[in-house]
């Protein structure tokens, strides 16, 4: 835990900022990121919510419509229809998390060659979601895919995964599933490596072993680790657009939309320049995502209290 | 040690770990794998059908070449870097600033400043797109480069300082106090001590803002188009519409493009590594 000394040096004499230099340094070295980051992240958060109470094609003016946008979300499909995928992809994503676990345990030995093993095994999270959406699409080629290749040996019927409305979004957060997955194992390696060795000898003399050991006293020594997979899972899965975008447009039928990629279809794309409404859209997102950054502050914050 | 070291099983266990190690990873990366050798395969292969067989002959120069001379992907890279490198200076130089000011300072709104780092770090993108939108073409600057890193920098400062300021708050204060004792300005303190010591820290940011903005595509696509400001991520999409279904050069542009970050991550991985876990050990 850091402090600043209680007692002032003295500095009489040598100019008002020489004798306020402990006070108002971190404003000087704060001023530069906080403007930045109010005028592109914190005032823009407001206009959007101001925004949503307004009817505004981008170009001309602006007329207010009360909660015009928001009743009309409540009878709109398709903004239903993205709604659910996004839980969709809330639910699903978490997977990641396990997938992670069990592929970092699968890693953590050490025979030779195990590093470039590890850092292969990454190799998925460096990559641009646009290119991984590409690899997962050709795939899943209805007919010429490697997927429909495969089923077809074991006598299975070729499916259409991307053209098939029920299937498309699922086909999509396996191939999120991928990278994420990478990014939750390196998380969880850097954790068992600093797993006290003392308590799972202590836990093995005790007859511990196999899944008790695992979800006794390794996982919660883990906690940390799973903390942050968490975040950047939910974060991940609410963001979710990249992939959406490449592989599928939204389609078929709409029927692969989330929220964030409906808000960019409306508000920018040729289905009008329906700023309002949009921006009506990002705000129900946003809404969701408060849930979890309140949650994770708390967290922080307690932390930061214990210390 | 978790799992058990695979040297204390049985010799049988130790063999069917070694060999099921490398099925393992190339099952992991077969996707990968894939587009690699799509990319070295003639059109024809693709006509004839045989998508994921061995390529009946070997066309990499051909296809590599058709992307980097006929093609707008050199350009794309170009406008790549050229948001990518000034986002990652601009991020790292306000980001310490900051974390340097939240990390060794106690005032009263400290921590609240800190938490709308955080907070707005975690914000969905989509709810700053329509303001933002609007904020780079008032100020002139939809369509170019400098007003797609005006923005990265922005948001990227929220991420950045967040791990500035935990990673400061681990350094000994007391070297601090003896300065402040020497009587040295506070930033000549934060230039000769503090950044020195952040070393590390400025590795790891760096190569992490660098993959994150390298790879980013919603925001290429909402304030940029065309390829005289479009990054390679929004590029390879018009570079698909170009050469529709033709798999062997979209795959040579895709691993073209995914390249800069990948040699980065190789080479500087243990920043990378260091930069991604920070917190996933207490």
């Amino acid at each position: 835990m850091t402090s600043v000394p209680d007692t002032e040096i003295d500095r009489g004499g040598r100019g008002w900022y020489k004798r306020n230099e402990i006070a108002v340094t971190p404003w000087l070295f704060l001023a530069p990121a906080v403007f930045f980051f109010a005028v592109y992240v914190i005032i823009p958060i407001f206009q959007s919510i101001n925004l949503s109470f307004y009817d505004w094609d981008g170009l001309g003016e602006a007329t207010f419509v009360g909660f015009d946008n928001y009743i009309e979300l409540a009878d709109d499909g398709a903004f239903e229809v993205s709604l659910w995928n996004n839980l969709k992809w809330l639910v699903f994503y978490l997977l990641a998390i396990p997938a992670g676990l069990f592929i970092a345990l699968f890693l953590n030995q050490t025979v030779a060659g195990i590093r470039l093993y590890k850092s292969l095994f990454f190799f998925p999270f460096v990559i641009s979601q646009v290119v991984v959406g590409l690899v997962f699409s050709w795939f899943y080629l209805p007919n010429e895919g490697l997927l429909n290749s495969v089923l077809g040996l074991v006598g299975i019927d070729p499916i259409n995964v991307l053209g098939d409305p029920t299937l498309a979004t699922y086909g999509i957060i396996a191939a999120g599933l991928w990278p994420q997955t990478a990014y939750c194992m390196i998380l969880y390696l850097t954790g068992l490596n600093a797993v006290d060795p003392e308590q799972v000898e202590a836990a093995r003399l005790d007859g511990a072993k196999g899944w008790k050991m695992l979800w006794y006293v390794i996982v919660p020594q883990l906690k940390p680790a799973t903390f942050i997979a968490f975040v950047v899972t939910i974060i991940g899965a609410l963001r979710s657009f990249d992939l959406i975008s490449i592989m599928t447009n939204g389609g078929p039928f709409g029927q692969t939309r989330v929220l964030s990629f409906y808000m960019f279809e409306k508000a920018l794309s040729e289905y009008g320049f329906r700023m309002g409404y949009g921006a009506a859209i990002a705000v129900v997102l946003f809404l969701i995502m408060l849930v979890f950054i309140a949650y994770f502050l708390w967290s922080m914050w307690s932390e930061e209290k214990g210390r | 040690m978790f799992p058990t070291p695979i040297q204390k099983r049985p010799v049988a266990n130790q063999i069917a770990y070694k060999t099921f190690l490398p099925i393992a990873l190339i099952l992991w990366l077969l996707p990968l794998i894939a587009v690699a050798v799509f990319s070295i395969k003639p059109a024809v292969d693709f006509t004839q059908g045989n998508y994921w067989g061995m390529p009946s002959s070997f066309e990499g120069f051909a296809n590599y070449g058709q992307v980097f001379f006929n093609s707008d992907m050199p350009r794309y890279m170009l406008n790549s870097f050229l948001i990518t490198i000034p986002t990652v200076v601009g991020a790292v130089a306000l980001s310490a600033m900051a974390g340097f000011a939240l990390g060794i300072y106690k005032f009263n709104s400290n921590i609240w400043i800190f938490f709308m780092f955080v907070a707005g770090n975690f914000v969905p993108f989509q709810i700053l797109m329509v303001p933002v939108r609007d904020l780079t073409l008032d100020m002139g600057l939809y369509n170019t480069k400098t007003g797609l890193v005006l923005f990265h920098i922005a948001f990227q400062t929220g991420f950045c300082t967040l791990f500035m300021r935990n990673f400061i708050r681990q350094l000994p204060f007391p070297l601090i106090e003896a300065a402040r004792v020497e009587g040295i300005a506070e930033w000549r303190i934060f230039w000769y001590v503090v950044l020195p010591l952040m070393k590390p820290a400025l590795a790891a940011l760096a190569v992490l803002i660098f993959t994150f903005i390298w790879n980013d595509y919603f925001w290429a696509v909402v304030l940029t188009q065309g390829p005289e400001s479009q990054p390679v991520t929004a590029g390879i999409t018009s570079f698909n519409a170009q050469y529709r279904a033709a798999y062997h050069l979209m795959s040579a542009g895709s691993i073209v493009a995914a390249l800069p970050p990948v040699l980065m991550f190789f080479l500087m991985q243990k920043h990378f590594i260091a930069g991604l876990t920070l917190g996933a050990v207490k």
